[in-house]
């Protein structure tokens, strides 16, 4: 078999992969809400110590 | 004195200032709050934003309804094993503390498993364990911290709505299919006669239209059915001539490689679909959090607390209620039926139903209206009628609330579709006539050519990225629209129809003038501290304003409700309230005051007049330069004089305007003139349905604005005028684009109808027309929205 059935095979299975990714992330609900994540990652895991206030005191404005 | 601010919310904390733990506090719900968060260790709630806060309202019994099982299931998403899921919206989250917070709710209650927000749709998720937190406290939990849910009727009865995510996955594949088609074809672009390449031609060929399938027969299949509906209707919309393109496009490429004529324009087809439905999805800016079609249902509560035979008391649902039934109504609570006052004290605020600004008083006998808010004790009613038949809800039968102005609106792309359909065609059959007559052998090529390169993508997608911009230039300033729809319906503009109450004036606070003899320091003092013990609002708002007087306990104080009071002490007497009952004999008895009465000597009144908002008079100046103004108040004829001051211009005012008088009024005007409706209230609510464009103002923009077209920032009100000549901007733009995708089109045509099109070319003019229509509109759009923006900061600088 010529090689560039195997590469095109190759490079429409990728295709596939990523469009099936996409497609399961929608269907997730990942795109709903495309703000709260943006501000969930800033946030610290163990917030129960009182140190953590020159770290967040950086964070931007929101609105 | 200095004025400082509180620690948790931001107000001023006036004189009234609580220090706890070396920090002000403006009330003690306030405190409460930061008490909460700094036992549980959630301090770094003012690390993340300042003055964060809410001053949390009080609750008492107000979620009592969530304990009634058959209201709790309803709203519950997952009930089993001891876990429940349910999703609140929550008007007051505003800032990033908000969601750190709500998020780390299970600090403050352990048997909360997890919470998620959604920031943009003001809502947030919990799941919690059932048998350690019930619905009901969990609701009292978040209001305790200053974030109540709303839970209104609206959740309650729709079913749970299911998100559309279609043009989400269309523009998936049709962005799949056509980066594996341009990757396809590209060997074909260079025409390179090499063995191998024309070895595999077929095998590519074949692959693209595998691809180019889901783009025609799903992602595309919007544009088909609108097609085939305007064709119904006997309508040439802008939808026609795109499916005819695509379905040009699609058969003439698969006779190409059946027949071997060539590759086909697979590119072009899958790139001409996904560029559609880019400025659909542009387009679809919506502000999720933001309600555009509520009715008087958002504002009622879910249940009521009736009082059964036996005299206890149980929690129903409103729509159970029925004509005889007792009800409680609890201050601050609204009435969701006609009712009778029983007994209790009842100060009804109806504002919001029929535009009046002062509360009334009522007594034992009297007919209450729902949409009343009452202001004070609890009242024990009986209902009259059962919910759906009260004199409020009846409005919403009205034709004008089931009609849909955007599809009876024909916007700028339709009425262009229709002559560029007829033109196309025309250009297309004569060419191919000419060809017939000389080489019939090319006549199909280029009758298909014209099709496919007339294809009106660039004017499709000229309007959705105009206004899709303009919209969220709107927005970032104050002014939400519904869709671009209303945008172009407001272009069309030409009368403007203002409520007044909460429109043209203020909701918060009026402006007091005491016109009279001045009263001697302690008949000031006296009057302070008799306005201290009532609480009639009235006297409430008037004592906010009167200087400070030294406190002092009143010998003697007595409160005739609904007429006023009087206060005595070291024998000297001051008798305040309405002229009747200070027998002072009035003429002016539609506005609102307070009569002073010392030692039997009248002394003066207090006028209360409503602030109107600031800069209202310039805009309304600016406004009547090109537009027709009217003033339609529900309020009584009392503040004539002052409109009449104001606004030193001819103006047309209407007072005492029932809703249904409103909704007529505007019907009538809309026979000569589109019309803008700006209002406030329920009792607006009518008028806003009916006008051309109903726009709504609101101090705060999550709480509740009726049904309308636009939600405007009660605060940004001043720069109407501006919005109204950028949305005619707007239009002029689109027009601009249009001529600039005509001259793409001419090109295209050129190629066509001399039968020289070659994939290749269509391939390039296409994205290249709209490509540049995209940026031409972009630019355009955010010039002309940075003027106004300038203009802003001018001002404010002034």
């Amino acid at each position: 078999m010529s090689v560039i059935y195997v590469l095109l095979t190759i490079s429409v299975c990728v295709a596939v992969v990523f469009f099936t990714a996409f497609v399961f992330s929608v269907k997730k609900g990942q795109y709903d809400d495309s703000y709260t994540p943006s501000v969930r990652m800033l946030f610290e895991d163990e917030l129960i110590e009182q140190t953590t206030t020159s770290n967040n005191q950086n964070k931007s404005e929101t609105e | 004195m200095k004025t400082s601010t509180c620690f948790h919310c931001g107000d001023s904390c006036d004189n009234s200032a609580i220090v706890f733990d070396e920090k002000q506090f403006c009330c003690n719900g306030c405190k409460t709050v930061y008490e909460i968060f700094s036992t549980n260790g959630l301090d770094c709630y003012y690390d993340l934003e300042a003055a964060a806060g809410k001053t949390p309202i009080e609750i008492a019994n107000k979620f009592d309804f969530l304990a009634n099982q058959e209201i709790a299931k309803k709203l519950l998403e997952f009930d089993e094993e001891g876990f429940q899921v349910v999703q609140f919206h929550i008007p007051n989250m505003h800032c990033s503390s908000c969601i750190w917070v709500l998020e780390n709710l299970h600090k403050l209650n352990s048997a909360v498993k997890q919470s998620q927000v959604d920031f943009p749709k003001k809502q947030a998720r919990f799941t919690y364990n059932s048998e350690a937190l019930t619905l009901k406290d969990l609701a009292i939990l978040l209001a305790r911290i200053g974030y109540e849910p709303t839970i209104s009727l609206e959740d309650y009865s729709a079913a749970k709505k299911k998100v559309d995510r279609s043009l989400l996955y269309k523009l998936g594949v049709a962005g799949f299919s056509f980066g594996n088609v341009m990757l396809l074809s590209f060997p074909e672009y260079f025409e390179v006669q090499e063995y191998w390449l024309d070895q595999y031609k077929p095998f590519f060929r074949w692959l693209m239209f595998a691809f180019s399938l889901p783009v025609v027969f799903y992602a595309a299949q919007d544009y088909f059915i609108s097609a085939i509906k305007g064709l119904r209707s006997k309508l040439l919309n802008i939808d026609v001539p795109i499916a005819l393109g695509v379905l040009t496009l699609f058969l003439r490429s698969t006779a190409d490689i059946v027949f071997d004529y060539g590759s086909g324009f697979f590119d072009s087809l899958t790139g001409l679909v996904f560029f559609l439905l880019v400025g659909r999805f542009f387009q679809q800016k919506t502000y999720a959090y933001l309600s555009f079609e509520r009715d008087y249902k958002s504002y009622f509560p879910i249940a009521v607390t009736r009082i059964t035979k036996s005299k206890t008391e149980e929690t129903i649902e409103i729509y159970d209620i029925k004509a005889g039934d007792r009800i409680l109504i609890r201050n601050q609570e609204i009435l969701p039926v006609d009712a009778i006052l029983i007994d209790g004290k009842a100060q009804i605020d109806y504002s919001f139903v029929t535009g009046e600004s002062e509360s009334i008083q009522k007594k034992s006998g009297d007919k209450l209206f729902a949409g009343g808010k009452q202001l004070g004790g609890v009242l024990e009613v009986e209902a009259l009628k059962s919910v759906s038949q009260s004199y409020l809800t009846q409005l919403w039968e009205n034709a004008a609330f089931t009609k849909n102005k955007s599809s009876e609106f024909q916007t700028l792309t339709d009425a262009i579709g229709k002559r560029f359909t007829i033109a196309v065609l025309t250009i297309a059959i004569l060419s191919s006539a000419f060809w017939l007559w000389y080489d019939p052998s090319k006549a199909l090529n280029v009758f298909t050519a014209v099709l496919i390169i007339a294809c009106p993508c660039a004017i499709a997608l000229a309007a959705p990225f105009t206004l899709g911009n303009m919209i969220r230039i709107f927005g970032r300033l104050g002014f939400y629209l519904k869709d671009t729809n209303t945008l172009e319906r407001l272009a069309k503009i030409d009368t403007l129809v203002f409520d007044k109450t909460g429109t043209l004036t203020s909701n918060s606070g009026n402006t007091i003038i005491y016109e009279g003899m001045e009263l001697t320091d302690d008949e000031a003092s006296l009057l302070k501290n008799t306005l201290r013990a009532s609480n009639h609002p009235l006297s409430r708002e008037l004592y906010s304003i009167l200087e400070d007087q030294k406190i002092s306990t009143l010998d003697d104080f007595k409160e005739q409700t609904g007429k006023g009071i009087i206060g005595e002490k070291s024998g000297h007497t001051v008798k305040i309230g309405s002229a009747s009952y200070v027998g002072n004999a009035d003429k002016n008895k539609s506005e609102t005051a307070v009569h002073i009465v010392a030692d039997a000597n009248y002394k003066g009144k207090f006028v209360f007049k409503s602030k109107y908002r600031e800069g209202i008079s310039g805009l309304l100046r600016k406004l009547r330069k090109g537009y027709e103004l009217v003033i339609l108040s529900g309020d009584n004829d009392g503040e004539k004089k002052r409109l009449k001051a104001l606004f030193p211009f001819e103006m047309p005012m209407f007072f005492n305007q029932k809703p249904e008088d409103k909704l007529k009024f505007i019907q009538n005007m809309q026979s000569h003139s589109n019309v803008l409706m700006i209002g406030d209230g329920l009792n607006d609510a009518g008028a806003l349905a009916q006008s051309n464009v109903g726009v709504s103002v609101s101090e705060d923009i999550n709480v509740f604005s009726p049904a309308c077209d636009a939600i405007l920032d009660a605060k940004k009100i001043t720069l109407l005028a501006d919005f109204l000549a950028l949305s005619k901007k707007s239009i002029q733009i689109i027009k601009a684009s249009f001529i600039f995708s005509l001259c793409y089109n001419l090109i295209g045509l050129f190629f066509a109808v001399t039968g020289q099109l070659k994939p290749v070319i269509a391939a390039i003019l296409m994205p290249l027309s709209s490509i540049s229509i995209v940026v031409f509109t972009t630019i355009a759009v955010n010039y002309y929205g940075q003027k106004i923006n300038s203009q802003k900061n001018e001002k404010s600088k002034i």
